[in-house]
């Protein structure tokens, strides 16, 4: 079959639809088990820009590397970190994946190279720049992904990272997820330059500009770049140009937008538009679609029930890891 | 906020007194104005300015990219060219982006120019862990700032403190930090206006006692006041002693507290190593060591980046109990060891 102009094998459309419907369903679940007080601190939920994750992890290889920010349950997912763990380390217990120390905001996984939820709005860019350097100086060929809102241009820490990488040819994957607001500033009131894939020409960065509600547009984008990427070409910068659905976090009062604006991009719901297009190519039927549904469903029960059950970490290893022991590095490398 | 009644006594909430306080200043003075990431149209992450956009103008409520570095230091240039600016930085977990202008720019200039420019400079943020935010959102960094000479260093603790210490910042020549802890911005009391002015150089007795000095500062102070009463239960009377100023310190208020009571215990959401808890117990050893009965103690953070899960952050940081139980053994004598500890 064909879904628009990219030609799109039935089975890999169908499963790039289920991974938008995990990460929609899980967060929906999340709200709701953030206002049952289950879940606590702080919930960033991704609602509206699931094909953007979803989309870049296609062009990823298991032994490349992911920095993300703390919007990052639906990246952890399509990486393919357990729900398990993801639900088990928001409910803050010893199972997840950070044993309960980091909640939402910091899921980490060794396993599938997933260099964590920052919550230091930049904080990961020179990290991601770090982590390419040493694939770059031991020859190994990777690439390591960086998520990170626009609203992080405006850090230094933007700046250095994308200069260091240029200057020093490194595999990075920049990715900026620019949902038009940080929190409740819009880009135009935060940027005098809003074209954010301009900012990364400037420091010589190949830079594309990517419909981020378009998960084939988005795939088809990461493909490329992360091709020339592990190529050796140097950093390559996609802007994904996508919108959050939702408040910034759980409390926003949503003072700083229209809700037609709110409206106006629900019509360009990601999940809504290809689930169309699968079904304009006979793709996707209702019978399809809700056995999608239901496999996504008990995979969030399973996941609430691991997470329920799951123990608290004892009291004692309150100040484990603080600083890591030989053995225990030899442990985590095993 | 209520309407004053007759005799002037309002009921108000911590964040409406920061809020009424800021409100006041830029009335007063046009030259004030507030600046920080979200503080106008999204009304402040912890809504202390709300409202304050459609009062001023946004050339007065300025909101500012994610710059911290940037826009704190502009608030520094802002204050040496003739403006009173209030940089609000959303934590103090983020202010570390900015502490190169804090430490490098606003607190050496004077000193570094021969006295030539002052930087007459306010910066508020939030502080404190309790919220389940983990390690990059809960952290108690004020004693850092406290260890800088050049800058001044308030924690109010209380409504009458959030209301009035911003003026006498905002007349300070020097940069002056205020940490407010987030936890009380919903704690809500009476202010009575004989509380009015505030000074910002002094340590205040909150509770008078005679057995234990509690010494507290910010989000602890409540702990300290509710491990009184439970330690009055039991018949032994606490004295709480609030900081008020991490620095300079109030060490004469400090020493003539620990001189009437003889023994001390230091309460700090701050982490034990290095800490303000440290440098206050240093000058009671220096200043009052002969007046001691048992040997100063402290129940800090700890040693561990604030973790999500409750139950561990709940025990990472300083709780009622563990006062109670520092102070019971200090008066009754069974202190030995209480102020070790490992540093992890
Ligand atoms: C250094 C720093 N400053 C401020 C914050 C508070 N904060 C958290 S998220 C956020 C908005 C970030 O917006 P953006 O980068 O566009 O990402 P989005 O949240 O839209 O995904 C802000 C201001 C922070 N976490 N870190």
């Amino acid at each position: 079959m064909t879904v628009e102009s990219a030609a799109v094998e039935r089975g890999h459309g169908l499963a790039l639809l289920r991974e938008m419907l995990r990460v929609r369903r899980f967060e929906e679940k999340c709200a709701e088990l953030y206002s049952a007080q289950q879940i606590r601190g702080f919930l960033h939920l991704y609602v509206g820009e699931e094909a953007v994750a979803v989309g870049v992890m296609q062009a990823l290889r298991p032994d490349d590397a992911i920095v993300a920010t703390y919007r990052e349950h639906g990246h952890a997912l399509v990486r393919g970190i357990p729900m398990t763990a993801v639900m088990a380390e928001m409910f803050g217990k010893v199972s997840g994946t950070s044993r309960g120390r980091g909640g939402s905001m910091h899921i980490f996984d060794a396993a599938t190279r997933f260099y964590g939820g920052n919550a230091i709005v930049g904080g990961g860019l020179p990290l991601a720049v770090g982590l390419a350097l040493a694939d770059k100086m031991q020859g190994i060929e990777r690439v390591t992904a960086c998520f990170f809102g626009e609203g992080a241009v405006a850090e230094g820490a933007f700046h250095e990272s994308m200069n260091l990488a240029a200057l020093w040819d490194l595999p990075v994957l920049f990715c900026c997820e620019n949902n038009g607001y940080a929190m409740g500033t819009a880009l135009d009131r935060s940027e005098s330059e809003t074209d954010i894939s301009l900012k990364a020409a400037a420091y010589e960065l190949p830079a594309w500009p990517v419909d981020g509600m378009d998960v084939l547009a988005v795939e088809r984008a990461a493909r490329h770049a992360s091709e020339m990427v592990r190529g050796g070409a140097g950093p390559g910068f996609l802007e994904l140009r996508t919108y959050r659905f939702r408040a910034h976090s759980m409390y926003d009062p949503e003072l700083y937008r229209e809700r037609a604006e709110v409206d106006e991009w629900r019509e360009r719901d990601p999940i809504t538009l290809f689930s169309e297009q699968l079904r304009a190519a006979d793709a996707l039927g209702d019978a399809t679609l809700a056995t999608m549904e239901g496999e996504v469903a008990s995979e969030i029960e399973e996941a609430i029930a691991f997470a329920d059950a799951a123990e608290l970490e004892p009291l004692e290893d309150l100040t484990r890891f603080v600083t890591m022991t030989p053995d225990e590095v030899k442990e985590a490398a095993s | 906020m209520t309407a004053p009644a007759e005799s002037g006594v309002v009921e108000l909430t911590y964040r409406e007194a920061i809020r009424e306080a800021m409100r006041e200043a830029m009335q007063r003075d046009p030259r004030v104005f507030l600046m920080g990431e979200d503080v106008g149209r999204y009304g402040g992450c912890f809504a202390v300015s709300l409202g304050l956009l459609e009062e001023f103008g946004p050339e007065r409520i300025r909101d500012t990219p994610l710059s911290e570095l940037g826009f704190t230091g502009a608030g520094i240039g802002a204050a040496m060219g003739g403006m009173r600016p209030i940089v609000e930085i959303m934590t103090v977990n983020f202010s570390l982006l900015a502490a190169d202008q804090i430490v490098n720019n606003a607190a050496t200039l004077p000193h570094m120019s021969g006295g030539q420019f002052n930087v007459p400079l306010v910066i508020r943020m939030t502080t404190g862990g309790g919220r389940q935010l983990a390690a990059q959102h809960s952290h108690s960094l004020e004693g850092w700032y406290a260890h800088v000479p050049g800058l001044r260093v308030l924690t109010p603790a209380t409504i009458a403190d959030a209301r009035g210490m911003l003026a006498p910042a905002l007349e300070d020549p020097n940069p002056v930090l205020i940490f407010e802890h987030a936890l009380l911005y919903n704690v809500s009391g009476e202010l009575r206006p004989e509380e009015l002015p505030v000074d910002i150089s002094s340590a205040a007795i909150r509770r008078p006692g005679s057995d234990v000095s509690l010494i507290a500062y910010g989000g602890m102070l409540r702990h300290a006041l509710t491990a009184a009463e439970q330690l009055a239960a039991e018949g032994i009377d606490a004295e709480v002693v609030d900081l008020r100023v991490l620095r300079p310190l109030d060490e004469p208020r400090i020493l003539e507290s620990v001189t009437r009571t003889h023994r001390a215990v230091l309460i700090d959401e701050g982490w034990r190593s290095g800490g303000i808890a440290a440098e206050v117990s240093a000058r009671i050893m220096e200043g009052a060591f002969y007046e001691l009965d048992a040997p100063v103690a402290r129940v800090a953070s700890a040693e561990v980046p604030i973790p999500y899960a409750a139950h561990l952050e709940q025990a990472a940081l300083p709780q009622v109990e563990e006062i109670v139980t520092t102070a019971r053994a200090l008066v009754r004598g069974d202190a030995a060891g209480s102020g070790a500890a490992t540093d992890g």
